[in-house]
């Protein structure tokens, strides 16, 4: 029996995270992937713990559900890193540890003595990631990010919303997110580095570029035909004139469905199969080419031909009976689901992926998103273990008993507020 | 050349249409030799896809296929060849990782699930992403990401209160997911380096995908509470949103969440007084609650000016605020050229074309982007004769045979 890699595909490493609501995710994968990760806080708690919604509308340091989120899996202490003994502390846990995780301005860090020449001097070893809005330098380095700001300059917004209206943003925040998630890449392929070679390195990373790669091929289209992709409210323009619907709604809600030809041809033919089968003349639509039209090459003509014998389709349905129908059928439709479809989602449920995580301090357990991702044999790889830490809940743990703080030493920092 | 931290590193890339490719794309950069299986009676879609050089379609035109793929090689094999097995058996020695997103029991249907692979290769990492994940009732349905991105609820949160959901623009889905698989594979490969045991790694695009909106989930599970559409607006900020200006098409986002943000916003605004001055927007509470009218008032300022200008002048106030890129802008955007975001490969069918690097720099061991996507075959004698080393006799017995198509 080989040892279970759920403890084992980052346990060895040991990853300090000094980030705020702008770096979280960056931790929490590699936390996921098996690392120890540490949370260092300012005293008071990091200002993440600010970002709601929040447990009962409640908005204290130990009830940001976004907290709860990205930092699972962490265990947190607290550092006052303007002050020099806070700055000490830091670097004894640099010393020996493998990531070192932040997000603060470009620039801060090293203000108060702590960039990455000054940290790589005590461990060469030491993988440095920074996570910011636009990287590390460069013109707009110092520019003010907020959510929105970051996916308008990323590019993202232009093409979502209606033709009609101002660019939208999803209504939740992910500039960032994106920017995370790829530090925890970046971290990986500079690990890999070092694990050959015992070199450590500084990781700088543009939130602003991690949005600008989720456009598809839409700079593609520019560079290539010279055509700007325009946002097309239920439609997606695909190429030049050419745009294809993608949300429809049904007798209770909205499905989407995003005709295409090419490889998918299959789904839909499936899809005018049933509409013939609910008795729809799809003479015409069968007759089209599909297989020979890849994506961006349905025309407005064929398109138009379609969309309204589909759209009476899909109206005459629920949301339920289309999911179903669509599975049986292998039809790549899917509905636009909410929190509670997903909570109840069969597929779901049946990965167990939601997790019930006990918050003893409230009294209560409550159901987590799960490991994002699995072993193939079924087996959790990142299970959830560990709950947000409450503000400096593993001091004594990790200042006392790893540090070896005397409990003196520990009230005397508390004192003086350094943690 | 320059050390890049996966030299030496061997990926055998069975990875098609946007998610894979995306992911392989980043382990290329930084130095792995990635060799894509494809296949040429049954082309991948992205090669059939716009847009196209001079509008001319072709399987070797496509500029989205090119984008995904550069510093990969390409091999051709007909999977479905009883041949084709033992081929790719011998491949997965060669091999460090084995990428796939094939619909769960693909593989294995070629005999070339994990097991058959990890015996011939124990310390190989397989990574096999799909939309919903192994196992379970739906793992079989078909799918890719401009829908996904509804099922995860991103869609259902994307759009106006008074109207109808919109999709996040594009795969949506498939630009989230590659950046956990990295972090995934890279963890797995350092694990099979240090105990020399392999593992299968299984992705649900959708079960990770979720992580972009674990904060909204939570609040159904701890709350019962299910967020809808704001539009731009934001429950913390006003004026938040975006606003029209001189031009067609012309917008500007501003978020106002600190009150020094919206007295930064007055100064450049309006810095002789005037309507914004009034009491009813003097805290958050009161721009909340007088929303409507503060955006109007915001929008007919800003329609009068250029989106540039009024963007660094709020943010020479400390007030953030970004132009709309639109996709040409974002090859002007002086903060991307500084960067270097766009690189230009030469390819031989389409010429020069612009694909985007990653979003990091590594200081110590940088990745590069040296080769356009391969035509389609192009690596199948170099790969197969020079670098797994197969005989002229073995090499031409499978070409006749059919298997190299």
């Amino acid at each position: 029996m080989s040892e279970n890699p759920a403890t084992t595909l980052l346990s060895p490493y040991r990853v300090l995270d000094l980030t705020d609501e702008r770096g979280l995710l960056c931790g929490k994968i590699l936390g996921d992937l098996g690392a120890d990760v540490v949370q260092v806080e300012p005293p008071g708690g990091s200002s993440a713990r600010q970002v709601g919604p929040f447990y009962g509308d409640d908005p204290s340091p130990a009830k940001s559900l976004y907290w709860w989120a990205y930092s699972a899996n962490k265990r947190g202490i607290t550092l006052n890193l303007e002050h020099s003994d806070g700055r000490a502390l830091l670097e004894r846990l640099v010393s020996s540890a493998d990531f070192l995780v932040e997000s603060y301005d470009p620039g801060y860090l090293e203000s108060i003595g702590l960039g990455y020449s000054h940290l790589s001097a005590i461990n060469p070893r030491l993988v440095m990631v920074s996570i910011t809005a636009f990287g590390q330098d460069g013109p707009y380095a110092g520019y003010r990010a907020a959510d929105i700001t970051g996916m308008a300059l990323g590019g993202f917004m232009h093409l979502t919303g209606d033709p009609d209206r101002a660019p939208l943003r999803p209504s939740f925040p992910h500039f960032y997110l994106h920017g995370s998630a790829a530090g925890a890449a970046a971290a990986m392929l500079a690990h890999t580095h070092r694990a050959l070679t015992g070199e450590g390195q500084h990781v700088d990373v543009s939130c602003q570029q991690a949005v600008a790669r989720t456009l598809a091929h839409a700079p593609q289209i520019w560079d290539i035909e010279g055509a700007i992709l325009q946002r097309m409210g239920v439609y997606r323009q695909t190429s030049g004139d050419n745009r294809v619907r993608i949300n429809w709604p049904c007798a209770d809600g909205y499905v989407n469905y995003m005709l295409q030809g090419g490889g998918v041809a299959p789904s839909t033919r499936n899809l005018f199969q049933w509409m013939e089968e609910d008795g729809f003349d799809v003479t015409e639509l069968q007759a089209f080419e599909w297989e020979t039209m890849g994506y961006g090459r349905i025309t407005p003509e064929v398109m138009d031909t379609v969309v309204g014998p589909m759209a009476d389709f899909f109206l005459r349905h629920t949301r339920e009976e289309l999911t179903r129908g669509s599975v049986e059928r292998r039809i790549l439709l899917f509905p636009v689901a909410t929190p509670s479809d997903l909570r109840q989602h069969p597929q779901l449920e049946a990965r167990g992926y939601f997790a019930s995580m006990e918050h003893p301090e409230l009294g209560t357990a409550v159901d987590y998103p799960g490991a994002f991702i699995k072993s193939g044999d079924g087996a959790a790889l990142a299970e959830l273990r560990q709950r947000p830490p409450l503000v400096g809940e593993h001091n004594v743990e990790i200042l006392g008993g790893e540090l070896g703080l005397s409990s003196t030493e520990l009230d005397s920092l508390r004192r003086t507020g350094v943690i | 050349m320059a050390t890049k931290p996966l030299d030496g590193v061997n990926v055998l890339d069975f990875c098609w249409v946007a998610v894979g490719p995306m992911t392989t794309k980043y382990l290329g950069e930084y130095g792995a030799t990635v060799v894509r299986v494809e296949s040429a009676k049954r082309p991948g879609t992205l090669r059939s896809a716009a847009p196209f050089r001079d509008g001319i379609a072709g399987i070797n035109r496509s500029g989205y296929f090119a984008s995904y793929n550069a510093n990969k090689m390409g091999i051709t094999v007909d999977m479905r060849h009883p041949r084709a097995r033992d081929l790719m058996l011998r491949l997965a020695e060669w091999a460090n990782i084995v990428t796939e997103n094939f619909t769960p029991g693909t593989m294995e249907g070629w005999g070339l699930g994990f097991e058959e692979l990890s015996a011939v290769n124990p310390a190989l990492v397989m990574f096999s992403a799909s939309m919903m994940g192994r196992g379970g009732p739906l793992e079989r349905q078909p799918g890719f990401g401009p829908v996904l991105s509804s099922l995860v609820g991103l869609t259902n949160v994307t759009g106006w209160p008074d109207r109808t959901p919109v999709n996040p623009y594009g795969a949506y889905t498939d630009f989230i997911v590659p950046k956990f698989a990295v972090a995934a594979i890279l963890a797995a490969l350092d694990r099979s380096r240090r105990t020399g045991e392999g593992i299968h790694l299984d992705l649900s695009q959708l079960e990770t995908s979720l992580h972009f909106v674990a904060p909204l989930l939570l609040d159904y599970t701890a709350n019962g509470r299910e967020q809808g559409r704001l539009g731009n607006r934001d429950p913390g900020g006003a004026p938040h949103g975006v606003y029209p200006c001189a031009g067609e098409d012309r917008w500007l986002a501003i978020a106002c969440s600190a009150d020094a943000h919206w007295r930064g916003l007055l100064r450049v605004a309006e810095p002789d007084g005037g309507p914004l001055h009034s009491d009813a927007f003097a805290t958050l509470l009161g721009r909340k609650a007088n929303e409507d009218e503060l955006d109007r008032l915001v929008a007919q300022w800003t329609a009068e000016h250029d989106r540039h200008h009024l963007m660094h002048s709020l943010q020479e106030a400390d007030v953030p605020a970004g132009v709309i890129n639109d996709p040409r802008d974002l090859f002007d955007d002086p903060q991307l050229r500084h960067r270097g975001h766009f690189q230009w490969l030469e390819h031989p069918e389409i010429g020069p074309y612009a694909t985007d690097r990653s979003e990091f720099e590594l200081s110590l061991t940088p990745g590069s982007l040296d080769t356009p996507a391969p035509l389609l075959g192009q690596h199948t004698e170099h790969f197969l004769r020079d670098i797994i080393g197969l005989s002229d006799d073995e090499y031409r017995s499978l070409e006749g045979d059919g298997v190299l198509e």
